[in-house]
């Protein structure tokens, strides 16, 4: 009944046997323990669970770890590179981008890979690009601060 | 937030996909799971198997071939948003799957998926309509051609059979002087279309030569609204013209109606839709 | 001497984001205990029933089902849920842990199992059978309390849960003799409060020490801590409750719920920790409501545009059970009505009616956006009877900004205010003379530009303890305990529990300017009744104010220690002396002086044993208000109207607000953003549907329409600062005035926009179908 599964998380190889029903965002919470990746619904509309998979954003509330098996997945806990913070981090944090903090992990991964589709975005193209998250503390302005902050970093070239 | 128990397997080729469903009566197919992991999870849906599509190759390809474009079931509406033959060849379907749910759901969802589930509210319905596609549907048997208006029966149903596998959607490309435009009035909570209107316009000496226009969102199934086409056939886009046609676009319908829409504002909304739609492609049309 | 930087004031970044922008922060559903249980919760499927046999046979059968309880086996065994909120006359009914007898709403919880994963927990809660033998469902507020129909608790004959009347002979005189009354009917429809982490509860008993550890997603962790106790029979000192890191409340965690004495009860019964947490489909059936009142609310004007008194029956749609607060809340909104006006005279009646439905309680504004709605609604109704600029008349009913302290007809002092200095402030930045300009040249091509004013005033920060209710067992007070810690650093244990609102760093602000140490000195610590002293918690906009206010008073006694300390040292009297920039040094010669470093040594050390003082440098300190606070602002919403499809296109958001003096101007912004956000949200997209058989329409976010990035304007902020006298750092609060202020300017704009069709009124909210659908009444009539 339950599947072998290799998946390779924030560049771990993790190999284990699970049931085909277990969720990813399960999979990463409870089994790897990686809670930085958070649950707000369950119908695939609010976000707080989105996490990278082959560096596309996706809900991972709404993929079954079997599906990932062989894939590369990055959470929140992977964006830090030789402790230093991703640009994104930095522009959450400069432009007090988040409140209570638990949309932000899957905030700034759907960040992450409407970034990687536009480099340069307005206004208007954040705000449509995040319409996968939702926000409940912050009404999303400081959020489009913190992605424009991070745009102009990534463009300057630090990572 | 948790499904019931289910076995699942990943067939690595079409064959075994095939051969999977044929043993296993009450399975469900799983492409990009953007409906059906959301329904397994609030238990509204339950299935003793899943078979994941997510392994079999060939099926993700968006081509051109022998004047036809072809795309492959398992295509995220990301890879059709993002299509470079699509936006030159046949721009509705990249205008249509950016109105799609939000950006990740675009990464996982199929436009497989989506039209072999026919909820009311998708998106890609109305285009396939106005772009007179065809599903591609295979079986244990072997391969059969469904033309999109003979597709879809009925909410979450279509003439896909038991045992069929939708593995490709075929569509023309756009001929000289085609325009085309999809315009969407939101659920505002699931984002899923209240109405939406797909429009593709041909003119031939200022004159349409083809207008095409494809409803999804407001009725149990979506359809192809032949009333209207035929007011603008053979006459030139005039504001006039093109509002009595997008008057047509809901005869003979049934509305479905909820919170947020009557029947009777989804028919509004139709019709007002349909005419910035026409006024749209028609305008990208001329300008072709 | 070098001064440093002020802190205070200064767009300081938050020390709370390292941690949540890494993954690292511990919210309640992160917690893994050794041996943790897991519960699902068997809800009930239908608004108004009978309960038959509950059977878990099948469900106890499953491997990895532990147990699975019904309120059978609770009996006794705890004290129901705890509504603290006493009206006159009203009714209190039984609020158990798991249903008894009968269910009263969609999502009423029935049975309880506990499995050793949340997998089994949830696959063995589909197969607890329950008999139901359904009843009619009361759904609407204003049938609910008339004669007749089913009851909601037999015990008490009708679904009239309180009836309350402050009458008024001045406002009955001034309608007699009013040149006109201006009327309205508001519906202030239910919301879904929405905190972006569902609510999670972990237990864990040691019943060696007998000492029961909770961590909880809340907003009140002490007083969630004494209601607790009570309710499982402890000693309060033998329960801990820990608010770790907390995703949000506004005002839904302001509460005890069911389950916050459930997992307790469970992990004591089993003995093991026992973790719970909602799916966000339970949160919407499950969690307290916002709002939920229809409100009958008319103006006697004299036809200047003087509003001379105000008069309201409201309905209020209170649900099955009280929770925390449930019947007390809308007391706000009819006390507050006149919002920032001089109007003379206010009367009121309420109905509190019981509904087959989850109860209403405290949303972000509790009461008083539906009092600024009432207030600014009807500003902009005289104006269009009257044919005045909203704006006119808003001046002309302003309470001026001499007459402060001012004392309203409900009894209430404000303590002070400028309305027209924020109102003029607003209009200039939007253009306002502008914009009604081109407001005309767009009516006449057949376009619609609404243009809509809201000079909201809202009551924050309660307040002296009378006011608030004996049964909290707590009063409006805040409690602060700062300790120097041998090494310098300093630790405050401040009683307020912020769950976003950033106080780790104001805090930290507050104290590097205080005693002149770096802020990386200071820790801020909350949210945990075994290492906070005391404290009431974050709601209400209180947190800076009153816990501010706390911490400033501790701050106080330490430097006066400190002082004291230093005298001795310096022999120089403690009041020639002044403690800032790290030093205790001489007002007359700061160059002569002790550092602090000496001056903790000395207190710590205690080697020259100063006489009459303590060793040690900590100090405790309850701030009592002795007022409320009443901040203020004025917002501008102006959209243009398609009258073909009902949507609106944003044009600008104006809002300026004054809460006083600031102590961190990003995290007032963000206040007030997300405070915006939620109010457009009630004016634009938000709204709990039950359908006639009480079944929650909106159950998931597939039909609860929060709103996304897209859906809120830009918004363009402004402040101005009118400091309150009431406490020493002279601030008001901010957690609400957003909300408040907004929800009217928005409504305000759609019948702007509208009044050329002739549309007087639409209901929140104001979804294009209802726009578009009073465009059609109004051309026909």
């Amino acid at each position: 009944m339950n599947k072998a599964i290799e998946i390779t998380v924030n560049g771990q190889k993790q190999a284990y046997d699970v049931e085909p029903r277990l969720l990813l965002v399960h999979f990463l919470r409870d089994v790897l323990g990686l809670t930085g990746t958070h649950v707000g619904c369950e119908t695939s509309i609010c976000g707080a669970c989105t996490v990278l998979i082959d560096g596309r954003a996706v809900k991972s509330c709404t993929v079954l770890t079997v599906q990932a098996n062989g894939a590369e997945v990055t959470t929140i806990e992977g964006l830090e590179k030789d402790g230093e913070l991703h640009p994104l981090q930095v522009g959450f944090w400069e432009e007090h981008g988040l409140q209570c903090g638990y949309c932000t992990p899957g905030m700034i991964l759907a960040a992450h890979d409407l970034l990687r589709q536009k480099p340069d975005p307005t206004e208007d193209e954040i705000r449509h690009g995040l319409e996968g998250n939702l926000c409940r503390c912050t009404g999303y302005q400081h959020i489009v601060k913190a992605v424009q902050h991070a745009a102009e970093r990534m463009r300057a070239g630090s990572r | 937030m948790i499904p019931a128990e289910f076995d699942y397997s990943a067939p690595t080729s079409l064959d075994e996909a095939l051969a999977l469903l044929g043993r296993q009566e009450d399975a469900k197919l799983l492409a990009g799971g953007h409906s059906l992991l959301p329904a397994l999870k609030l238990r509204l849906a339950s299935t003793p198997h899943l078979i994941d599509l997510g392994r079999v190759p060939g099926l993700t390809e968006i081509r051109e071939d022998g004047g036809v474009i072809a795309i492959g079931a398992m295509a995220t509406h990301h890879s059709i948003e993002t299509s470079e033959l699509l936006s030159r060849r046949c721009p509705l379907l990249t205008q249509c799957a950016a109105w799609i749910g939000d950006l990740q759901v675009r990464n996982r969802g199929t436009i497989g998926g989506s039209l072999a589930h026919a909820d009311p509210g998708a998106d890609y319905p109305a285009a396939v309509l106005a772009l007179e596609g065809e599903i591609v549907a295979r079986s244990a048997t072997g391969t059969r051609t469904i033309a999109a208006e003979a597709f879809f029966v009925d909410m979450l149903t279509t003439t896909l059979e038991p045992g069929e596998i939708l593995t490709e959607v075929r569509v023309q490309p756009f001929p000289a002087k085609t325009g085309s435009s999809y315009r969407k009035e939101p659920q505002p909570a699931s984002g899923f279309a209240i109405v939406g209107v797909a429009v593709a316009v041909t003119l031939d000496g200022g004159r349409c030569s083809k207008v095409r226009i494809g409803v999804t969102g407001a009725a149990s199934k979506a359809w192809r609204a032949k009333a209207a086409e035929e007011v603008l056939q053979g006459n030139a886009p005039e504001d006039a013209a093109i509002a009595a046609a997008a008057q047509q676009t809901t005869e003979g319908i049934e509305m479905n109606g909820d919170i947020f829409a009557s029947a009777e504002y989804r028919a509004h909304l139709v019709r007002v839709y349909a005419r910035r739609a026409l006024r749209e492609a028609a305008d990208r049309a001329r300008s072709a | 001497m070098p001064v440093t930087p002020k802190m205070v004031g200064a767009r300081i970044k938050r020390r709370e984001d390292p941690r949540l922008i890494t993954g690292r922060a511990t919210y309640v559903d992160d917690i893994r205990l050794p041996g943790m249980l897991h519960l699902s919760l068997v809800r009930s499927m239908y608004a108004h029933a009978r309960l038959g046999a509950i059977d878990a046979t099948a469900a106890r059968a499953i491997g990895g089902v532990v147990a699975v309880f019904t309120a059978a086996d609770l009996k006794g065994q705890t004290g129901p849920v705890p509504c603290v909120a006493e009206i006159p006359g009203m009714k209190l009914p039984h609020h158990p842990i798991l249903a008894e007898g009968k269910v009263r709403h969609v999502g009423e919880p029935i049975a309880a199992v506990v499995a050793t994963s949340r997998y089994v927990a949830r696959d063995a809660a589909d197969l607890v059978e329950v008999e139901y033998d359904p009843l009619d469902a009361v759904v609407d507020p204003e049938r609910a309390v008339e004669a007749g129909g089913a009851v909601i608790h037999e015990e008490f004959g009708d679904n009239v849960a309180f009836h309350t009347e402050a009458p008024s002979p001045e406002a009955d005189r001034a309608f007699r003799e009013a040149d006109r009354v201006v009327k309205l009917r508001i519906v202030q429809q239910r919301l879904i409060p929405m905190a972006m982490e569902p609510r999670a509860t972990v237990a864990q008993w040691a019943s060696g020490d007998r000492q029961l550890t909770v961590w909880s997603s809340t907003q009140i962790p002490h007083l969630y801590r004494t209601q607790l106790a009570e309710a499982l029979h402890l000693p309060e000192n033998r329960v801990r409750v820990i608010a770790p890191e907390v995703g949000g409340g506004f005002g839904a965690k302001l509460n005890v719920y069911r389950e916050e004495i459930l997992v307790p009860w469970l992990a004591m019964k089993l003995g093991k920790p026992v973790k719970w947490t909602q799916s966000r489909r339970e949160d919407f059936a499950a969690t307290t409501h916002g709002r939920g009142q229809v409100d009958y609310v008319e103006a006697a004007v004299k036809q200047d545009g003087t509003v001379t008194a105000i008069r309201a029956k409201v309905f209020v749609d209170l649900g099955a059970y009280f929770q925390f607060f449930t019947p007390m809340i809308s007391g706000f909104s009819t006390m507050l009505m006149h919002g920032c006006y001089r109007v003379p005279a206010l009367s009121s009646e309420q109905f509190g009616a019981f509904t087959n439905k989850m109860a209403t309680d405290a949303y972000r504004g509790a009461g008083r956006p539906e009092a600024a709605f009432m207030a600014e609604r009807l500003m902009d109704e005289v104006a269009r009877e009257l044919g005045m600029d909203p704006v006119a008349v808003r001046r002309k009913n302003f309470i001026p900004k001499d007459a402060f302290p001012y004392a309203t007809p409900a009894g209430l002092t404000f303590d002070s205010g400028d309305y027209e200095k924020a109102l003029d402030k607003a209009l200039e930045i939007v253009g306002y003379d502008e914009l009604r300009k081109e407001q005309q040249e767009l009516r006449k091509q057949g376009r619609y530009l609404g243009i809509g004013v809201s000079t909201y005033l809202e009551i924050c920060g309660l307040g002296p303890s009378v006011m608030l209710p004996p049964k909290l067992k707590a009063g409006g007070w805040e409690s602060c305990t700062v300790r120097i810690e041998p090494s310098g650093a300093v630790t405050v244990l401040t009683g307020i529990s912020p769950h976003g609102q950033g106080q780790e760093t104001s805090f930290a602000q507050i104290v590097a300017d205080s005693l002149g140490v770096g802020m990386d000195e200071v820790l801020v610590v909350h949210g945990d009744t075994a290492t906070v002293q005391s404290g009431v918690g974050t709601f209400g906009s209180r947190g800076t104010a009153l816990g501010g206010s706390a911490l400033r008073m501790s701050l106080e006694k330490i430097k006066s220690k400190m002082k004291t300390i230093a005298s001795h040292m310096m022999e120089a009297p403690p009041d020639a002396l002044d403690v800032g920039e790290g030093k205790v040094f001489l007002k007359s010669d700061p160059s002569k002086g002790l550092t602090l470093a000496q001056v903790i040594d000395a207190a710590y050390n205690f080697k020259a044993g100063i006489p009459n003082i303590e060793p040690g440098l900590d100090a405790t300190s309850f701030y009592e208000p002795t007022n409320c606070l009443y901040p203020f602002g004025t917002h501008i919403a102006v959209f243009e109207v398609d009258p073909e499809t009902g949507r609106i296109q944003w044009r600008r958001y104006v809002a300026v607000d004054d809460c006083g003096n600031v102590i961190n101007p990003m995290l007032v912004e963000g206040q007030v953003h997300g405070g915006i956000a939620q109010g457009l949200a009630q004016a634009l997209y938000e709204g709990v549907v039950y359908d006639e058989n009480g079944q929650l329409v909106t159950g998931t976010l597939m039909d609860y329409a929060v709103p996304r990035a897209h859906m809120i304007p830009h918004l363009e902020l402004d402040s101005t600062v009118t400091p309150t006298p009431v406490n020493p750092l002279g601030v008001k609060g901010v957690g609400e005035a957003g909300t408040i202020g907004s929800t009217p300017a928005v409504v305000n704009a759609m019948l702007d926009a509208l009044a050329p069709l002739g549309v007087k009124s639409i209901d929140m909210p104001l979804w294009p179908e209802k726009v578009w659908r009073a465009i059609q009444e109004a051309k026909r009539s």
